[in-house]
């Protein structure tokens, strides 16, 4: 048996949303009777984390503390619109539509208090901790709860606003074709080290190394989470699965997971993760999308790393045995 | 067909059922119970999610017959939380950020719980032996394995039976 050793690179540019018809996600927020706030989005919370992420954005714009935040991702038939959760739009979008929709609601929340204090709105600041007061006289103050009773119950106002974030369609340039499919990209370089057998074909993942600048991480123990788990994805998508093996002949496409092959917990590699911060100057607080790219530069340093060991290009994925088998044997031929 | 009754433990309570010969104990517990924490994925026993244990033992559900648990003790992660406190395994998948989409927690949970039950100090070698039959999505198993052996130490020095 000859297991050869070797070590690839790559990097990728990864766009953060999606440009077709225009990309938009719109939100609302609005107050309880109780100061609590009300977040509604159609975007969809997959095990992202999408529910934390817009709770902590609109209480940031808010100045309450999170706790008072609660994120309903209702319904695309009912819910403000979003174009969905993909294209690692998530954050950007939502968060921004977010941020527009608490701002407006913090306006009004700031004109009530400054007439229950008779000051102007100008003059008046939020603690993050559920207060609101005079620009440096803390003791003027009204908590965000009595200015929501008041809101609601003398001054027949509603703490609320609307919030829209749109990419509009970028045309390509009759010229040059040129255009603009994207405001913001993350980005990610991957340092793959791999074993490859070359009398099996099975390739072994021995470590990854991974830099990922996703803007600001704005829950980093949730951007970590995601990187690890999209890290391994990258795996699983370079040398285990696929649905269509034979592609195009269909008979033997694997139809159920002893065929759709995915690692399990004792095929892991060593590896690192590094986090880059570098705030997206149209992201929500600098804000990126941190979700798909880290699954994509594993790939092509995986292949770049088979390349490396044992010399041959496998440009389709999954690396598998059989691919492997057959191109060291047009090496040989 | 006639129905067969069923007189078995869940979670420590007492529940007589009738089934169809041949249901499986997933779709007892689903359509019988009210349990839905064992989940239903692959149902060909390749993928986990649906593990419970059944008289301590680790089982897929999915494909395991419900006239087969006549008299068993069962248990899910129904369970695992007791008297409104959660259980060391369920704070530590919280802790070490073990869970995204959650569909295969239930199934880790249970793999994780039965492998305590055996081998109360377990390797890391160990704990990736035992959830080998789980398939998780989501979270490249590191944070579910750091999980588990942090549920371990926790239980191991809250002295014999913690679990």
């Amino acid at each position: 048996m000859t297991r050869k050793r070797g070590r690839g690179v790559a990097a990728v540019n990864y766009p953060t949303g999606m440009n077709l018809g225009g990309d938009p996600t719109q939100a609302l927020v609005h107050s309880t009777p109780t100061g609590n706030f009300m977040v509604t989005v159609s975007s969809v919370d997959l095990g992202q984390g999408m529910k934390q992420i817009l709770r902590q954005i609109c209480a940031e714009t808010l100045g309450v503390p999170s706790e008072r935040v609660v994120v309903d991702t209702a319904d695309s038939d009912t819910g403000p619109h979003c174009m969905g959760t993909f294209a690692s739009r998530g954050t950007h979008r939502a968060g921004n539509a977010v941020i527009a929709a608490a701002r407006e609601a913090r306006g009004v929340m700031l004109e009530v208090a400054a007439e229950m204090l008779e000051v102007s709105t100008d003059d008046l600041e939020t603690d993050g901790a559920g207060n609101i007061h005079v620009v440096g006289a803390p003791a003027k103050a009204v908590s965000v709860t009595d200015t929501a009773l008041a809101a609601h119950f003398q001054k027949g106002r509603s703490i609320s606003g609307r919030g829209m974030f749109l990419v509009p369609r970028s045309y390509p340039s009759p010229v040059d074709g040129a255009m603009k499919p994207a405001t913001c990209y993350a980005h990610a370089c991957t340092v793959a080290e791999v074993e490859v057998d070359v009398e099996t074909g099975e390739v072994d993942v021995i470590s990854l190394k991974n830099v990922y600048e996703i803007g600001r991480a704005l829950n980093p123990r949730m951007v970590e989470q995601q990187l690890v788990g999209g890290a391994w994805m990258g795996i699983s998508h370079a040398i285990y699965e696929t649905t269509e093996p034979y592609y195009p002949q269909r008979d033997h496409r694997g139809v159920d997971f002893n065929e759709y092959l995915m690692p399990g917990p004792g095929n892991l590699p060593r590896t690192e993760v590094v986090v880059l911060e570098r705030p997206a100057p149209d992201g929500p607080y600098g804000g990126k999308g941190p979700g798909e790219m880290c699954a994509n530069a594993p790939i092509p340093a995986i292949a770049n790393a088979i390349f490396d060991a044992v010399g041959v290009r496998i440009d389709t994925m999954p690396f598998t045995p059989e691919k492997i088998l057959r191109a060291l044997r047009g090496l040989e031929a | 067909m006639a129905k067969i009754p069923l007189h078995f433990i869940l979670n420590g309570e007492e529940r007589a059922e009738f089934v169809d010969s041949g249901a499986t104990l997933l779709r007892l517990l689903r359509d019988k119970t009210g349990d839905l924490t064992a989940k239903s994925g692959c149902l060909q026993g390749t993928c986990g999610t649906c593990t419970v244990l059944v008289d301590g033992a680790p089982r897929l559900s999915c494909i395991t017959l419900a006239e087969d648990c006549d008299g068993a003790d069962v248990e899910t992660v129904a369970g695992l939380a007791a008297h409104g406190q959660l259980h060391p395994l369920q704070h530590a998948v919280m802790e070490h950020f073990a869970a995204q989409c959650g569909f295969c927690t239930p199934g880790m949970l249970m793999a994780a719980k039965a492998l305590f039950l055996t081998n109360p100090r377990p390797s890391r070698e160990d704990v990736v032996e035992a959830l080998s039959g789980n398939i998780c999505r989501c979270t490249g198993y590191e944070p579910i394995i750091q999980a588990v052996l942090s549920a371990a130490q926790v239980m191991s020095a809250s002295g014999p039976g913690a679990a």
